[in-house]
C-alpha cells in the first residue's frame, strides 16, 4: 500500500497545518508521498513534515492555481501504483478529488474523520447528524481529510524532494485572478481560538464588534450562515455544514442562534462560549459556558476586560 | 444555449435528522422533503440566463425515486422549461459516481452547452457529483461559483476558495456548481405552479442509460455522533472571563 497526498498550497505558501493533519491521517494507510504544486518554500516545508517519505514538487504554472482539470491530470499521471489519493478536505480538496475519482471509476470519500482499516472510513452525513462507516470496493481509494478531526503531525523531517512535471495540461480552464483578503488574523481552519457573528449582530458595520474580540484574543473571525447570507461577513468565513469545519480550543458564539447547519461546523470545538439575548437558543445546548445578554453591551464589556 | 440543472429532493434543512435505532441509516419516514438548496440556486442562475436572452431553454433533470418528480414540478413552477425524471433503484443509496454517470448519458442526448449543478446536497454532503460529470465528460468545471458570466463561448466564474475569491475562465461546454451567494432563488408563484403541472417531464430508467447504481460504498453502520452536554449559564461578563481563566483560555 502506498499513498499519495495533495499538500494544501494557499498564497504560495504550505498550508502546513491542513497538510500536516492530512498526513497523519494518511500515515496509517501506507508511506506517504507528497505532491506539492507550488515555490520550491512550499515543498521544501512539506519535506520537513514527519512521517512523509518523499515529497514530489511541481512547479509549473499549469497547476499553479489548483485548476482541476490540470491538477487531477497530474495527480493522475503521478498515481501509478497508489493504493490511495489523499488531500485535505479545503475548498481545493474539494474541488479536484471528486474528478480524480471519476477518471479511475471510483467513488469519493470525503470529508474522512476517521481511518477505521485500509478500506474503511468514517464520515459524518446531514450535517454531522450521522455518522456513517463505509467501506470501499475501489482499487484506489480517493479520499478528502476533515483535518479538524486529526491531530498535526510533527515537523523535523528531511524527506526528499523530487521535481515532476504535468506532461499534458489538458487546459480547459484559466485563471484570471485571485481576489484573496489580507488579514492579520490567524487563518480559520487552524486557528485556536474563533469567535463568530450571527445575524443578531445585526450589520456588516457592526461585526466589527466581532473583529474586534476576536484581535483581543488572537482569534480568527467566523461567522454564521445567516450572516454570510444577510451580507454581514464574507462567505470564506461561514462556519459550517456548506462552509468550514473548524476545532478550535476556544469558540465564541456571539449573536448565534445554533441552527443545525452552524453546529456541523463547530460542535467539535473543545470548549464553546455562547453569548445570546434569547435565553431558548439551541446554542446554549452545546456551550460550555453560555451567557443570556445582549451581544451590544456583553461583547464590548468581555473585550474591555481582556 | 441550452442548460442543464440536475436537482436531487432531500430531508429539508430545517429538519432535524434521527438515525435509526438499529444502525441501518436515517429515518426518513414521515420527513419534509424539499429541493435541495443548492440546487434551488442553479435553477436560480439558469432561469436568469433564460430572461437575460443567455439561454435558450432550462431542462431540469432529477435521479431519484419516484417522489423526485415533485421537486421537478418546483423547478419547473420557479421557471424551467422542461424535465426529465431518471428513476433509479434504492434510490436513497445512489451515489454520486452512479449520477454522474446518467448524468453524462443525459448531456449526451441532450447536448447542453452548460450543465449548473448544486456544490453539495445536505444528505449525504459528498460535494461531488458536479466534478464527477465533468472528468466522466472531459469539460472544465468551475466549482462554488459566487457569480457566473457567459460570453464568448466561455463561463466566467468568480469562485469561493479558502481565504477569498478566484475568478476562473472556463471554455464551454462546462459544469457549473453553485455556492450561497450565486443568487437568491425565487418562490415560485401560485399561477406559475398550476402552468408548471403541464409542463412536459419524461420518465426513464437508471437502466435506459445502461448505468449501473450499485453502490461501490457499503455502508457498515450508521450511528449518532458522540453528543455534548450542555455547561453552565453564566451571570456576567466577569464570572464568563473567570470561568474562562480558570481553563487558561483566556
Amino acid at each position: 500500500m502506498s499513498v499519495l497526498l495533495l499538500a494544501e498550497v494557499a498564497g504560495g505558501a504550505l498550508a502546513l497545518d491542513a497538510t500536516a493533519k492530512s498526513a497523519s491521517a494518511a500515515s496509517a494507510l501506507g508511506p506517504v508521498t507528497v505532491l506539492v504544486c507550488g515555490p520550491a518554500e512550499a515543498a521544501a516545508a512539506a519535506a520537513g513534515i514527519a512521517g512523509i517519505d518523499k515529497v514530489l514538487h511541481c512547479a509549473d504554472d499549469s497547476v499553479a492555481n489548483g485548476l482541476a482539470e490540470n491538477l487531477s491530470a497530474l495527480i493522475l499521471q503521478l498515481a501509478g501504483g497508489v493504493t490511495h489519493i489523499v488531500a485535505p478536505a479545503t475548498n481545493s480538496g474539494k474541488n479536484v478529488l471528486p474528478r480524480v475519482a471519476a477518471l479511475l471509476d471510483a467513488m469519493v470519500i470525503t470529508d474522512v474523520i476517521e481511518v477505521l482499516d485500509a478500506n474503511t472510513f468514517k464520515r459524518p452525513i446531514y450535517a454531522g447528524n450521522a455518522i456513517q462507516t463505509v467501506q470501499s470496493q475501489d482499487a484506489v481509494k480517493v479520499l478528502s481529510i476533515r483535518t479538524a478531526a486529526f491531530e498535526a503531525a510533527a515537523t523535523g523531517n528531511a524527506a526528499p524532494v523530487e521535481t515532476v512535471t504535468l506532461s499534458d495540461a489538458p487546459a480547459l480552464s484559466a485563471h484570471l485572478e485571485d481576489m484573496v483578503v489580507k488579514s492579520d488574523r490567524p487563518e480559520l481552519s487552524s486557528a485556536k481560538v474563533v469567535v463568530s457573528g450571527g445575524r443578531g449582530v445585526g450589520s456588516e458595520a457592526d461585526f466589527a464588534l466581532i473583529s474586534g474580540l476576536a484581535d483581543k484574543l488572537g482569534a480568527a473571525v467566523g461567522a454564521s450562515r445567516a450572516a454570510v447570507d444577510s451580507g454581514f461577513a464574507a462567505n470564506d468565513l461561514q462556519v459550517g455544514q456548506t462552509g468550514k469545519v473548524v476545532a478550535p480550543d476556544l469558540y465564541v458564539a456571539v449573536g448565534i442562534s445554533g441552527a443545525i447547519q452552524h453546529l456541523a461546523g463547530m460542535k467539535d470545538s473543545k470548549v464553546i462560549v455562547a453569548i445570546n439575548k434569547d435565553e431558548e437558543a439551541p446554542i446554549f445546548q452545546v456551550a460550555d459556558y453560555g451567557l443570556v445578554a445582549d451581544l451590544f453591551d456583553a461583547v464590548p464589556e468581555l473585550t474591555g476586560t481582556l | 444555449m441550452k442548460v442543464l440543472v440536475p436537482v436531487k429532493r432531500v430531508i429539508d434543512y430545517n429538519v432535524k435528522v434521527r438515525v435509526k435505532a438499529d444502525g441501518s441509516g436515517v429515518d426518513l419516514a414521515n420527513v419534509k422533503m424539499s429541493m435541495n438548496p443548492f440546487d434551488e440556486i442553479s435553477v436560480e442562475a439558469a432561469i436568469r440566463m433564460k430572461e437575460a436572452g443567455i439561454a435558450t431553454e432550462v431542462v431540469v433533470v432529477s435521479v431519484g425515486d419516484k417522489k423526485s418528480v415533485e421537486t421537478l414540478r418546483t423547478a419547473l413552477a420557479m421557471g424551467a422549461d422542461r424535465g426529465i425524471m431518471v428513476e433509479a433503484p434504492e434510490a436513497t443509496e445512489i451515489e454520486p459516481l452512479a449520477v454522474a454517470k446518467i448524468l453524462k448519458a443525459v448531456v449526451n442526448e441532450e447536448q447542453p452547452q452548460l450543465v449548473i449543478a448544486g456544490k453539495q446536497a445536505i444528505d449525504n454532503d459528498m460535494n461531488a457529483t458536479g466534478q464527477m460529470l465533468a472528468a466522466l465528460l472531459g469539460w472544465g468545471q468551475a466549482t462554488f461559483a459566487s457569480a457566473l458570466e457567459i460570453a464568448d463561448g466561455k463561463a466566467q466564474v468568480v469562485r469561493e476558495v479558502d481565504g477569498g475569491l478566484q475568478k476562473i475562465e472556463v471554455a464551454l461546454p462546462a459544469i457549473v456548481t453553485t455556492d450561497l451567494r450565486l443568487n437568491e432563488p425565487r418562490y415560485a408563484s401560485l399561477p406559475n405552479i398550476m402552468k408548471a403541472k403541464k409542463k412536459p417531464v419524461a420518465e426513464k430508467t437508471a437502466a435506459d442509460y445502461g448505468v449501473d447504481t450499485t453502490p461501490r460504498l457499503k455502508v457498515v453502520a450508521t450511528e449518532e455522533p458522540a453528543g455534548r452536554a450542555a455547561g453552565i449559564k453564566v451571570g456576567s461578563v466577569g464570572e464568563l472571563v473567570e470561568k474562562l481563566k480558570e481553563r487558561a483560555l483566556v
